[in-house]
């Protein structure tokens, strides 16, 4: 099972022939004021982390975006002023084939955060597959999202400087969650070694390379699977995939 | 008036900050600041020599006291971010900050206390000052550290008399990107001609269309599918968007960045030249 926790901008649908489609809507909890009840008394403002409540002389303003939906403002009221309704922020679409199916989550535009779908995502996997989670990029909130939990990490990157830094500041996150990890290069012949170096000086274990073939690149531009287009790579993908479950 | 431009591409890999290191070696006495802050790599050409440094502590944390906990089960039943387990431990790497906690604690066993989630620096380069930023491993709120290093490049621009700010975007939709984005004079989209990079780059206009902000868009690798170069062509002309240019593919991105050097400076090849013609239509649209 695949599923792409990657909400701000999924991809892993792109190679599939398969179309997607809508499963559920992904929503937070956020506060309603009844204005009737509500004294401006300015408590719920001054308690919100996220500054997404404020009083403005005779006016209460609500930010929906900036709400987290923790509900906190609504136990505070003294007014039983605020109740909570759905705040939606994205979907969750459902795909693939009979024997993979894909689960991805879509952030809708203007809304900041993809965390809470990110969750609802993982709650898909099938403890009975082996199920792969594609992540997004960085090394916030929602990439640990992404990774927490998983008996595996597959920390992608590039033999160039920003492969290397970018490794490095995934390899602490992996390392704070505790999760094993190992290194695939890609596009390996380009840039410098500095990687390998790296990879070899703090024993992370480097689980193969994938060479910088501009016929790759092609087939990834058309949303093809490399293992379809180019079989030749087929043994070192599935050369990767037994030298994880040997690790696992 | 201080003049923002931000470089953005939705998804990562596309050539987003070779572009823009590119532009600072060739504006004229421009501010950079590097949005990307849990993965910034602008320093990595820049090679800068940090001037100020502040600390980033973003949200605060909750910090339970167990010798004064009765383990009522409030916080727990109260938490929204799975931060409690049913036996009231608390798990701080889970923890949002709202402070909900805090609040229906009975007996103030919990408190938030400030997090040290990062670091912002002012920094000096060949090029002109840079304000970047570094998130800690797994932290929140990296959103507010993109505001405040918007925030210091602006008061940094101010001070010196400078009209320019570059910004270097992250990926993403979400929340550094918005505040990338937000208030800034124009967007610069770079396309890959991949279907995930058409994919990615079509939501990060959406969303700067949602903030009102003007688009150029710019094609990178535009030959390894001219088919989809055509496409994106065809999309931007029915959206209004004006492509400023198309970079082809060229090793000498990835032979600047391990000579840790822009493309401007390492090479007067196509790329090169590809880009300069790129920066003058910009500075056209602007005017």
């Amino acid at each position: 099972m695949l599923i792409d926790c990657d909400v701000e901008g999924p991809n892993s649908h792109i190679f599939f022939k398969e179309p997607m489609v809508k499963f559920k809507d992904v929503s937070i909890p956020a506060p309603k004021f009844d204005l009737e009840k509500c004294t401006l008394c300015g408590k719920c403002a001054e308690f919100c982390q996220y500054n997404a409540i404020a009083i403005t002389g005779e006016k209460l303003l609500f930010f929906e975006e900036l709400c987290h939906g923790c509900g906190g403002c609504k136990i505070l009221c003294p007014d039983d002023a605020i109740t909570e309704a759905d705040h939606q922020i994205g979907i969750i679409e459902k795909g693939g084939k009979k024997d993979l199916m894909l689960y991805h989550g879509l952030l809708n535009i203007g809304e900041p955060f993809g965390v809470p779908i990110i969750r609802e995502l993982k709650q898909f996997a099938d403890e009975s597959k082996t199920t792969i989670f594609d992540s997004p990029p960085g090394t916030a909130c929602p990439a640990v999202e992404a990774m927490r939990d998983s008996d595996f990490c597959i920390l992608v990157t590039e033999p160039t400087p920003f492969g290397l830094h970018d490794l490095m500041l995934t390899v602490d996150v992996a390392r704070e969650l505790g999760t094993p990890f190992g290194v695939v290069v890609n596009r390996d012949g380009i840039g410098d070694d500095r990687v390998e170096r790296y990879c070899t000086g703090e024993k992370i274990p480097l689980l193969a390379k994938i060479p910088n073939d501009i016929q790759i690149a092609k087939l990834y531009s058309r949303g093809m699977p490399i293992v379809e287009g180019l079989p030749e790579y087929k043994a070192v993908f599935s050369g990767l995939y037994d030298k994880i479950r040997e690790m696992v | 008036m201080v003049k923002e431009l931000t470089v953005i591409s939705g998804k990562g890999g596309c050539g987003k900050t070779t572009i823009a290191a590119s532009f600072v070696a060739l504006a004229k006495d421009p501010v950079i600041a590097d949005a990307d802050v849990d993965a910034a790599d602008m320093h990595i050409l820049l090679h800068p020599q940090v001037r100020k440094k502040e600390k980033f502590s973003g949200l605060d944390v909750a910090k339970k006291d167990d010798d004064k906990c009765i383990d009522c089960g409030k916080c727990y039943d109260n938490c929204r971010y799975g931060a409690f387990d049913s036996d009231n431990t608390l798990h701080p790497e889970k923890c949002e900050g709202c402070a909900v906690c805090a609040m229906v604690c009975p007996v103030e066993a919990i408190q938030m206390v400030e997090r040290n989630a990062g670091e912002a620096y002012i920094s000096d380069t060949r090029f002109g000052p840079l304000v970047h930023a570094k998130l800690h491993a797994g932290e929140e709120a990296s959103g507010k550290l993109v505001a405040l290093v918007r925030q210091r490049a602006k008061e940094v621009a101010e001070e010196t008399g400078k009209e320019l700010i570059l910004i270097d975007g992250p990926p993403g939709t979400g929340c550094t990107v918005i505040a990338s984005l937000t208030g800034v004079d124009l967007v610069l989209v770079v396309f890959e001609p991949t279907l995930s990079g058409i994919h990615d780059a079509k939501r990060i206009i959406e969303v700067a269309r949602h903030f009102k902000i003007q688009v150029l868009a710019c094609i990178n690798k535009y030959d390894i599918n001219e088919e989809n170069t055509e496409q994106i062509m065809q999309f931007c002309k029915e959206e209004n968007i004006e492509v400023v240019g198309k970079i082809p593919y060229d090793d000498t991105a990835t032979d600047a960045m391990v000579a840790e050097k822009t493309v401007i400076e390492f090479s007067d090849g196509s790329m090169a030249k590809a880009i300069q013609d790129i920066w003058q239509k910009i500075g056209k649209a602007w005017t």
